[in-house]
């Protein structure tokens, strides 16, 4: 069996993959099963393992929206561009929204054309970039799942208990729950089950998933980040419709607590209130679906600091990446994938980040199928 | 940018729920803020994302977590030279960047 030699357990692995062909069964392949893998960094692991081509054509895994670089629409990264141009700012960002176009260019462009705009690793960093230039306004730029919203929200209440007044926040931070119930709301796609995401679920734990099960009748396992993870997971969800059960169960129990994280928690409750509503790429407005600073960090508020042009910006007309989000195609199915759009001069955000579906299929997954078609093809 | 990368932490700093943690033999200061309530101490495992320990973890998961990453290649890569690159903590006065034993 390719690709599982690599794997840490190869004999697990086999076991596994196994299973899953039993769990199958006589499915009918013009009909899989179609589960859902929220998380990017399980789109990333599938793709780089080769997993989709270890399973049965019965069982089709379908990459959803958890990669928070992708998910940010152009007019938000044409919001920080216009920050980051004003004068005397140090704009600072993780390193993978640099190269998220805007409609007119990204960071990295607005860097080379002489706006400041610096490359940090933490939220942490960028205020002590703050601490160190006293006369410059400091903005990050946050995105990200309930990951990373409580570093963000450390970041901020110690800003402001050390009474830094030179830093602020750009917040796009977004929350979990409601792009899976647009999801599952939206009448293109059906769906039998979720792999749910792992290091989000650090934080906010199983309880939040319920509604899953319990409204919609889909079963939910959150997984962990290894292949075996991802098989296991599988094994799980498909066990789980075999015997027509639906719950959420945890896979990743090594990490993930049902409770989750309660003192993260807090202090997202603490620093952050929802959006009435956002823009997602590709999934256009979910209500509540992001969040934004408490009145009480007003200070502390890029939004109410800078004057943002707030444009909605539709995606370029041949990007698909909202159909690629949606897990309505694959990113091979994209007009202008790998032609007009790469890693190198991606046109959608999905080419950009490593978690994104497309750039992880771009890297790994063509590689993976073009050696599946070959094996078929002699086979045959 | 969100994986999760295991390191142990090396020392408590008493400053901002600092700790000073190795990951791959290369030691960093990281916030162990949000594990406030399960009392971290020298030697446990973490798993670190965007300059903040997320959750503990066994020797056994820092392991397995360790080479799962190292199969990813260059979205690895990056996140590794993004941490290292980090300069939390570095007004405490602790030896920040200090290689320990070369990285891994």
């Amino acid at each position: 069996m390719r690709y599982v030699d690599e794997y840490r357990d190869p004999a697990a692995a086999r076991a596994l993959v196994a299973r899953i062909g039993e769990l199958a069964g006589d499915r009918d392949p013009e009909q899989p099963f179609k589960l859902m893998e929220v998380c990017g960094g399980h789109t990333h692991t599938i793709y780089r393992h080769g997993i989709e081509h270890l399973l049965p054509p019965a069982v089709e895994l379908v990459h959803g929206p958890g990669c928070p670089v992708c998910v940010i629409p152009m007019g938000r990264v044409d919001d920080a561009i216009a920050v980051a141009r004003s004068p005397g700012v140090i704009f600072t960002s993780f390193g993978d929204m640099m190269r998220v176009p805007g409609s007119d260019g990204n960071l990295l462009q607005a860097k080379a054309n002489g706006a400041d705009v610096r490359f940090v690793y933490s939220p942490l960093d960028a205020l002590q970039i703050a601490r160190k230039n006293p006369d410059r306004p400091v903005v990050f730029f946050a995105v990200g799942f309930e990951t990373t919203a409580p570093s963000t929200a450390v970041t901020l209440l110690q800003a402001r208990s050390q009474g830094v007044t030179n830093f602020s926040v750009l917040c796009n931070h977004v929350t979990i729950v409601p792009p899976i119930k647009a999801i599952l709301e939206s009448p293109d796609l059906r769906l039998d089950g979720f792999l749910g995401p792992g290091h989000v679920s650090t934080v906010v734990g199983q309880r939040p998933y319920r509604f899953v099960p319990e409204r919609y009748g889909k079963p939910l396992v959150t997984a962990g980040f290894e292949p075996l993870d991802i098989l296991q997971a599988i094994v799980m969800l498909l066990t789980q419709l075999g015997e027509g059960r639906c719950e959420v169960e945890n896979q990743y129990s090594r990490v993930v607590r049902d409770e989750g994280n309660p003192r993260a928690l807090q202090l997202l409750a603490e620093v952050f209130e929802l959006r009435p509503h956002f823009e997602w790429r590709g999934l256009g407005f979910i209500s509540q679906s992001a969040l934004a600073l408490r009145p009480a960090f007003a200070d502390f508020d890029a939004e109410r600091l800078y004057e943002l042009p707030g444009v909605r910006v539709a995606d370029p007309k041949a990007c698909q990446c909202g159909e690629v989000l949606k897990g309505v195609i694959k990113p091979w199915e994209c007009k202008v994938f790998g032609t007009a759009c790469t890693p190198e001069t991606p046109i959608g955000t999905c080419m950009v980040s490593s978690e994104g579906a497309c750039a992880a299929y771009y890297n790994f997954g063509r590689l993976h199928r073009e050696a599946a078609v070959t094996l078929g093809a002699t086979r045959a | 940018m969100c994986l999760g990368i295991p390191g142990q932490v090396v020392e408590l700093l008493d400053h901002e729920h600092l700790a000073k943690v190795d990951v791959s033999g290369v030691g960093r200061v990281v916030n162990i803020g949000l594990l406030e309530d399960e009392q971290v101490t020298p030697g446990d495992w973490v798993l670190i994302h965007v300059g903040f320990a997320m959750s503990k973890i066994d020797e056994d998961e820092a392991k397995r977590a360790l080479a799962s990453l190292q199969l990813m290649g260059q979205a690895y890569d990056d996140e590794l030279e993004a941490y290292w690159s980090s300069q939390i903590g570095s007004e405490t006065g602790s030896e920040i960047g200090s290689q320990t034993e070369g990285r891994g």
